[in-house]
């Protein structure tokens, strides 16, 4: 129903789960953009990220250690993927890369599976941000505020780095034109893995920072990855104001169109990355030409 | 000198001519044994070994995994009770030694996904590989409607096995598909005067339906029933995509609706996830919650916190141990091989596969045709729960209900008594007319 307070508490809803959606796809536009390598692990990653911090917060009880563990963890398992296997696949065709990308998410997927059982694992938030907020006639889970926040502030480091660092620098170069980097005498094969690193990083920090919004388990990234990729259509590859553009974009089409007709919002989503394809096949702040 | 080129009959021609009139004496009879009994589908060739295979297609991965596995274990303790001839197996099929009419069974089993299409294909890569004898698994009722036409299309057996559409036994069903399970109409006819007992009529109910036939046709069911008999009304149906990751738009929605009940529709890992959402969002300090298709393990998952005094509408219940003879043999096998107690998809698989074994034992053979026309003879079978039997008009079993109330943490006497049984409501008066939801059994061949 179409209401005032309805579409405020959508629309916020939409702000909520933009910018989580924008958080990761930075990470799948930037590896996409730099590495040319369509990473359908990414989904396998968040989840990964996810219950590794479970595991650190079984241990140590502090939501902090699980956050960092996440992210850390994947830092380190992108780091290793890069390094062992799609290394070796940058000078193969691009369905081999989907391929690989594509077994490497099953084996995480079944390794995760094997390890701790398909019954679905809760992660519940810190205490501090448990509860609700009431804000009005809109009563909103505080944890799903906070989620916003700490999404919010991660992009904005991620910009910081991109932006404002030497290696941000050579990262965004190496998504202009990654033969010329490596002409300019740059390691072009360490900045991949590093950018690999962030990427995944970047995907195993939502991970765990969502987790106590759904539940864990095994199949957690498959619906996310969909989503991410469409996100990353919508705002340009190898853009990272375009993931954020467009994970704010997905995030409010997802939320509003439910208030009409809640079957049809996943397909609402397909339908506006249908449109940008049309009338601007290079994503809303993409550059023409870009692979 | 005359050629005697006579038409000689020699001793040769003869016996040849006579081997010939006996042959084409014969020939009509063997023309109408062949006529009689045509191979058809995996028949014979599925069971002239020693052994027979069953095909079973569960949701290993995906939103049902839980529920899956689950009901697999249920299947694997069947198979193992029917070979080794286990009392329990023997009270619900008699004749059942060792093996169904002598022979061993065999699972052969494939992840579906809950996916129609990964099923379909998986069976018939079993019928043509294994010349299964029949097959099984489902808790997509998607999955339960593509499997029926398949079994009518290559004359193989289906047992149903979770599937709570109304379709699959209505507009859907098939000769070749038999459901032991209750649906929709039952439990929306189960739960229906529970629920406008406990709280009243004239209320407002909003609804969270999974976007397939299950969903749909459940979510009717309960409308209608509510509407007619109570003067309920729909404050909203929210229907979202199977294996939605996130319900924050709908429960919003729902929130901002008025109603003062939810009637979660939703299934599997859905189930779990909108519930504890809608926790997150403080919905039930608004309104309270129904489940009118249980969940195996939902409780498990969610906690009994949020479930106290929940009501729902279940298949089977470990506590009914007490009152079922058959149900307290079965939890206590359950609970020793697997070390915990039975769900509901469990007891659903086991009893499917225990009257298929009496059904193939009364007929004598495994000739679908013949095992089907055991099905329809609607003979009393003893179960888990009490007495129940097939309606030939549609393949489906009458069989109670049983409505459970979730228990207060305090109340519960192990980890595992998670519900208390209200009532066990008989099937026959909940069922609709047998052509009510225009069910059309197909041929026998």
């Amino acid at each position: 129903m179409i209401t005032w307070p309805n579409f405020i508490s959508q629309f916020f809803n939409g702000l909520a789960t933009g910018t989580l959606l924008a958080l990761i796809s930075s990470g799948l536009t930037i590896i996409y953009g730099t590495l040319g390598v369509l990473n359908l692990a990414h989904g396998a990653m968040f989840m990964l990220g996810g219950y590794a911090g479970y595991v650190a917060l079984q241990a140590t009880g502090s939501f902090v250690a699980a956050v960092a563990a996440g992210a850390l963890s994947l830092v380190v398992v992108g780091s290793i993927i890069e390094l062992a296997i799609i290394r070796h696949f940058y000078a193969r065709p691009p369905e081999d890369q989907l391929l690989v990308t594509f077994g490497i998410s099953i084996v995480i997927v079944e390794l995760v599976r094997f390890g701790f059982g398909s019954l679905s694992r809760t992660v519940s938030p810190p205490l501090w941000a448990a509860g609700v907020t009431p804000m009005g006639f809109l009563i909103y889970p505080t944890y799903r505020i906070v989620v916003t926040g700490i999404a919010a502030v991660a992009l904005a480091l991620l910009y910081f780095v991109l932006y404002r660092t030497r290696l941000g620098m050579i990262v965004r170069a190496g998504i202009e034109d990654s033969g010329m980097v490596g002409m300019l005498g740059i390691n072009v094969y360490r900045v991949f893995m590093v950018v690999f690193g962030i990427g995944a990083m970047a995907a195993g920090f939502a991970g765990i920072v969502n987790a106590p919004v759904v539940s864990l388990t095994p199949d957690m990234g498959e619906s996310i990855l969909v989503q991410t990729f469409v996100v990353v259509v919508i705002g340009g590859v190898g853009s990272f104001p375009g993931a954020i553009v467009g994970g704010l974009i997905a995030g409010e089409i997802l939320s509003l169109t439910s208030m009409v007709n809640p079957a049809y919002s996943g397909v609402m989503l397909f339908a506006a990355m249908t449109l940008v394809l049309l009338l601007r096949p290079q994503g809303l702040l993409g550059a023409l030409g870009r692979e | 000198m005359t050629d005697h080129q006579t038409a000689k009959v020699t001793r040769r021609t003869m016996l040849a001519a006579g081997g010939g009139l006996i042959a084409a004496g014969a020939l009509p009879h063997l023309a109408r044994a062949a006529a009689d009994r045509p191979p058809i589908g995996t028949w014979p060739a599925g069971s002239q070994g020693d052994s027979v295979t069953i095909g079973a297609t569960v949701p290993r991965t995906g939103t049902y995994a839980v529920q899956g596995e689950d009901e697999l274990k249920g299947m694997q303790l069947a198979v193992e009770h029917i070979n080794g001839g286990d009392p329990l197996i023997q009270k619900i099929s008699p004749k059942t030694s060792k093996g169904v009419l002598g022979k061993q069974v065999k699972l052969v089993v494939a992840d579906s996904e809950a996916k129609p299409n990964t099923a379909v294909q998986e069976q018939s890569r079993f019928i043509s590989e294994n010349k299964i004898v029949a097959m099984t698994g489902s808790t997509s009722s998607a999955v339960a409607v593509a499997l029926n036409k398949l079994a009518q299309r290559e004359k193989v057996l289906y047992l149903v096995a979770i599937s709570g559409s109304n379709d699959t036994t209505g507009k859907d069903c098939v000769r070749y598909g038999f459901r032991q399970c209750f649906y929709g109409q039952t439990a929306a006819a189960a739960i229906g005067p529970v629920m406008l007992k406990q709280y009243g009529k004239n209320k407002k109910a909003a609804y969270l339906t999974p976007d397939y036939t299950y969903g749909h046709t459940v979510q009717k069911s309960m409308e209608d029933y509510l509407g007619k008999n109570g003067g309920w009304t729909t404050a909203t149906n929210q229907v979202a995509p199977l294996g939605a990751p996130d319900y924050s738009s709908y429960l919003l929605n729902v929130s901002n609706s008025g109603a003062d009940y939810l009637l979660n529709i939703n299934w599997g890992h859905d189930a779990v996830l909108s519930i504890q959402q809608a926790q997150q969002f403080g919905i039930f300090n608004k309104m309270k919650l129904v489940i009118p298709y249980q969940i195996p393990f939902l409780t498990k998952e969610v906690g009994p916190e949020i479930m106290q005094g929940v009501l729902a509408a279940t298949d089977f219940w470990w506590t009914l141990e007490d009152k079922f003879p058959l149900a307290k043999m079965f939890v206590e096998a359950f609970d020793k091989k697997y070390g915990y107690k039975p769900d509901w998809g469990a007891n659903n698989a086991y009893m499917q596969f225990a009257m298929w074994a009496r059904n193939c034992e009364e007929a004598g053979s495994f000739y679908p045709p013949d095992v089907i026309k055991a099905y329809e003879k609607g003979e009393t079978i003893p179960s888990t729960v009490g007495d129940v039997h097939f309606r030939a008009a549609d393949h489906q079993l009458v069989r109670p209900v049983v409505i459970v109330q979730g228990k207060k943490p305090s109340e519960m006497r192990n980890k595992e008594d998670y519900w208390e049984v209200l009532e066990v409501v008989p099937g026959e008066g909940l069922m609709q007319k047998p052509d009510a939801f225009g069910c059309q059994l197909g041929d026998y061949t």
